[in-house]
């Protein structure tokens, strides 16, 4: 029986050994770090240079670093925590963790590359009402890049809030909050080869946060209650550090292997290819269903997904893909997004995979 | 070889996995999600999938077989639920299951599993599928009180071709449940699902009146020869044949009165005394799971899910199905009319409106 070909990074990548080997030092370390005896001080200790870790690894400061259960709950927390008294403006490719807590928001459009119209924000923000805008930095269906520096610029000038959710970009790309400019960003561990069940919101020093999603015993400086998953925390900061020895050129010369091997046999390519995170392809074959395509893959072993997965597991057609006007190939695209454990050997099985699924569905279509 | 069973979540199509992936095929279980579960039961937050998806995947996971959920909610609304309303504000009875088996069950499921390099696909519908000198043929299950074939008449010879139903000889549903059991499956004894499946709360007028409510407007009620002798609150809570909610229609001249049509344009239903029947009706939808046969040809129909088939002959003039049955009979529009010759389907038809009727002969006499 052959191995699975795991190609679905952007659902959860794999452990990085270094977190692992983290976590289970961690594991070995009893006590909770409000305690005031020494055992409370020696778990302190290891949250609190995760914290340093994690926080200068993205460009802001230890203090201002609020660790979360996961990318959902930093996203619902920025929402929570900036919005009273704004107006919410969300971008229309965003992750349902950042939709589910914005109902009612105002849509921010974007192209057919994908990316988001920086006019368009422009003229939403000049109706002069506080806003708070929400904009990803990389779009976890087509990997599309997002212009959120000049996005924080033009907050910063019509005195707007802006969150952006580098859930997806951490990890594959240089990300700084302090470059940036904007006022919080949403991190996830597992999503960069930490573990899954933590995630953390990075503040600006000017960040508005009002009031804690969940208060509780005032923990994280009273943003986010609950003890802290320290062990989980130790091994997403051994992941932020084992991110940064990534050479991006290997995956983006894997991942065009894979799409050109795709395209031969007809498929298309969504969103905008020069500006991706190098590890996200999004490719449509038309007159498929993005549904068939994912279960006839994992059926040849190659694990890929389509549109963003219910918790049913059925394939819903992608908000994303439609945001982007692509019609009935919102409904056709798979996502294949490289892990950064992948082997050359990976791309081969997907190649030869795609095609002979390829051929078998375009026979049943006429 | 790699067969996909559509697995519902209940206990039959679960051993029928089990059955096969013990029998050493490759099964691939597949789930449908036809409606939003969370919507249906009117339960806010409740998981768009619902108990049933949860029961398959778990079922699948003990087996350790591939499952995936296929989302057929648009489909579904489009093909079967917006034609269940329509069907009954033009004064028919639907049985969507029908339509549900002849869209999204067997012509679509068939399609995929040809997509996925399947070559059969396997149900835990209780009838037999034999082989004959001519193809396949679709047979009564040897339990009788399971038997599903007159739901299964408008499946085309092509899809059945393609099918297994390793339940259709099954000895009773006990038999059934004891696969499951010793198979280890968490929903041996789980409760056979009841009515519609998209209508849990059993208030199938208030899925009409979303879609149609003029279906629910109320009305007339009235006799044959136009005498009012009643209201009623939508003819899509009435059926041919039905005696209930009449009110004072009832009973009329010492007569036990039942529906005998409906009129949609008008709004009213038309009652008649018990007994009013019809010896012809003409079909639509007409499936043969034969060679469509050039002359009349004698067989046994039966005109309701639970009543025993009737003799009758059926023959089709230009086009036209018909069938002209020995005893009268007062069949609802809507319904399935289905052909058998002893245990074998022949195939069958959806039962127009136009019937003539007449009044019952110890009347007339």
């Amino acid at each position: 029986m052959t191995a699975l070909h795991y190609l679905d990074a952007n659902a959860s990548q794999p452990l990085r050994p270094a977190a692992l080997d983290a976590i289970l030092a961690a594991f070995e370390v009893a006590g909770n770090p409000s305690s005031v005896h020494r055992a409370g001080r020696g778990v302190r200790r290891i949250l609190e240079d995760a914290r340093d870790v994690i926080a200068r690894g993205f460009g802001g400061q230890p203090q201002d670093l609020v660790f979360t259960a996961g990318g959902t709950e930093a996203d619902a927390t920025a929402i929570h925590a900036m919005s009273a008294g704004r107006r919410l403006i969300i971008s229309a490719i965003e992750h349902d963790a950042v939709r589910s807590a914005a109902a009612g928001a105002a849509i921010l459009p974007v192209g057919p590359d994908g990316v988001a119209d920086m006019d368009a924000l422009e003229v939403l923000l000049s109706a002069g009402n506080p806003s708070l805008v929400c904009l990803m930095l990389a779009n976890n269906e087509t990997g599309v890049i997002q212009p959120v520096e000049q996005a924080a610029a033009i907050c910063r000038r019509y005195g707007a809030v802006l969150h952006v959710d580098a859930v997806q970009a951490a990890g594959r790309m240089p990300v700084r909050l302090d470059m940036i400019g904007a006022h919080s960003l949403a991190i996830s561990s597992h999503k960069l080869g930490g573990p899954a069940g933590v995630g953390a919101l990075l503040l600006a020093p000017d960040a508005p946060f009002a009031a804690p999603l969940v208060g509780g015993g005032g923990q994280e400086r009273g943003r986010r209650g609950g003890t802290p998953a320290v062990a989980l925390i130790a091994g997403f900061a051994a992941a932020v550090q084992a991110n940064e020895a990534d050479d991006p050129h290997r995956l983006a010369t894997m991942r065009d292997a894979a799409e050109q091997a795709a395209q031969a046999c007809g498929a298309v390519v969504c969103g905008d290819p020069k500006n991706r995170l190098p590890n996200t392809s999004c490719i449509a074959l038309p007159g498929t269903a993005a549904g068939v395509q994912v279960i006839a893959l994992d059926l040849e072993k190659i694990a890929v997904s389509a549109g963003a997965a219910c918790s049913s597991g059925k394939v819903q057609t992608s908000h994303v893909l439609q945001a982007m006007g692509l019609g009935t190939l919102a409904g056709e695209a798979i996502r294949v997004s490289l892990p950064w454990n992948v082997t050359e050997a990976d791309i081969d099985a997907f190649a030869s995979a795609y095609r002979r699924v390829a051929d078998r569905l375009r026979a049943t279509l006429v | 070889m790699r067969i996909v069973v559509a697995m519902s979540g209940g206990v039959d199509s679960s051993a029928v996995a089990g059955l096969l992936h013990e029998q050493g095929h490759e099964v691939i279980g597949v789930t449908l999600q036809l409606y939003d579960h969370g919507v249906a039961t009117g339960r806010k937050g409740a998981c768009c999938a619902g108990q049933d998806i949860h029961d398959a995947r778990r079922v699948a996971d003990r087996l350790g077989i591939s499952h995936y959920v296929i989302d057929a909610e648009e489909r579904f609304a489009k093909a079967v639920i917006s034609g269940f309303a329509d069907s009954y504000a033009n004064g028919e009875t639907p049985v969507p299951c029908i339509t549900c088996n002849q869209t999204v069950k067997f012509a679509d499921l068939s399609v995929l599993a040809r997509d996925l390099g399947a070559e059969r696909l396997a149900t835990g519908h209780y009838v037999r599928r034999l082989d004959g000198p001519d193809g396949a043929e679709l047979h009564r299950a040897a339990d009788p009180a399971r038997d599903q074939s007159w739901f299964l008449f408008a499946t085309t010879r092509h899809q059945l071709d393609m099918c297994l139903f390793p339940l259709g000889g099954m000895e009773d549903k006990r038999a059934v449940r004891d696969v499951a059991q010793r198979l280890g499956l968490g929903v041996a004894e789980k409760p056979d699902s009841q009515d519609i499946c998209f209508v849990p709360a059993g208030s199938y007028a208030d899925v009409i009146g979303k879609i149609r409510p003029d279906a629910l407007e109320p009305g007339q009620i009235v006799t044959a020869d136009g005498r009012v002798v009643g209201t009623h609150d939508g003819i899509a809570r009435y059926t041919v044949g039905q005696g209930k909610r009449l009110g004072d229609a009832a009973m009329l001249d010492g007569q036990r009165q039942v529906v005998v049509f409906t009129e949609p344009g008008r709004r009213r239903v038309v009652v008649g005394p018990r007994g009013t029947g019809t010896q012809t009706l003409t079909l639509r939808d007409v499936n043969w799971l034969i060679s469509e046969p050039a002359d009349e040809i004698r067989c046994a129909v039966k005109l309701r899910a639970r009543e025993e088939p009737r003799a009758a002959t059926v023959r089709t003039e230009s086009g036209l199905t018909s069938v002209v049955l020995d005893q009268p009979a007062l069949p609802a529009p809507g319904q399935a009319c289905v052909f058998y010759l002893g245990e074998r389907i022949l195939g069958g038809g959806i039962i127009n409106r136009s019937v003539a009727l007449t009044a019952p002969e110890r009347l007339t006499a």
